[in-house]
């Protein structure tokens, strides 16, 4: 549970705060705990959302752009750069810890606006109506987000896994 | 920022979706979300177009990697005292 929370606030002072809050409202909603889904689902999600809460009230905060980890393209509509595959499939990469360090250092680094995004659909798998309720934006900014963050995480990783190296 | 989009490029004498099209529209492309002729230009600009495809490619590779390392994170640590806890509670629960 901690482990959520950690990565969303990327703060571990507030990471252990908003599973406290958590623990707390999971205590008060225990007579509406029907028993139907899974103890465990049941505590994250109201984990995630304790984790959310402290993000809006961050929101004053100002936020990294985003914009210099997306692509640029010429006035003709081509890509600025020319793009390569990696030399190693997914399946093999995540065979080698110090990928895996790689990739969730190089999430860290997000923005919060797109890493939540990040989490809470590629890896909470919640749906785009769900993410969108849940932070109280549009469908359509939730996609946007999305696809945003996959597109900066990518040119995160491409300058190492490109060479074949974590 | 003026929008290209929509826009297209001859090669080889046929038109084609431009780069910025392919990959501002990729989640569209990979959700199949578009319209089937527009399913159909990616796949024709991907064809002729090694970066887009590799492009592509890198993606989807991202969305996997950040699936799996997060996953095996996350699933790796010790069940937390909090956890014992509320089940404690749900236990003794009347």
């Amino acid at each position: 549970m901690l482990a959520v929370a950690r990565r969303m606030l990327r703060n571990d002072e507030e990471a252990r705060d908003a599973v406290q809050e958590a623990f707390l409202l999971a205590f008060r909603g225990l007579p509406r705990f029907a028993g139907q889904s899974r103890l465990g689902t049941w505590l994250h999600r109201i984990v995630v959302n304790a984790a959310l809460m402290k993000l809006r009230r961050r929101r004053a905060r100002p936020e990294e752009s985003i914009e210099p980890l997306l692509p640029t393209f010429l006035d003709d509509g081509h890509s600025a750069i020319s793009y390569v595959d990696w030399p190693e499939s997914a399946d093999r990469l995540l065979e080698r810890a110090e990928v895996r360090e790689r990739v969730r250092a190089s999430i860290d680094r997000l923005p919060a606006t797109y890493r939540t995004v990040l989490l809470l659909r590629d890896i909470e798998e919640l749906d785009t109506g769900e993410v969108a309720e849940a932070l109280g934006i549009s469908a359509n900014a939730v996609k946007i987000r999305l696809h945003r963050a996959r597109q900066a995480l990518r040119e995160l990783l491409d300058p190492h896994l490109r060479q074949g190296e974590a | 920022m003026k929008s290209r989009i929509g826009k297209t490029v001859r090669s080889r004498g046929e038109e084609f979706i431009t780069c910025e099209e392919v990959i501002t529209f990729l989640l569209d492309y990979l959700s199949q979300e578009l319209p089937s002729d527009g399913q159909l230009n990616f796949e024709r600009h991907l064809a002729i177009c090694p970066s887009c495809a590799a492009y592509l490619a890198t993606y989807e590779a991202t969305v996997r990697l950040g699936r799996e390392a997060l996953r095996e994170e996350l699933e790796s640590r010790p069940p937390e005292l909090g956890s014992d806890l509320v089940r404690a509670i749900l236990q003794a629960r009347p």
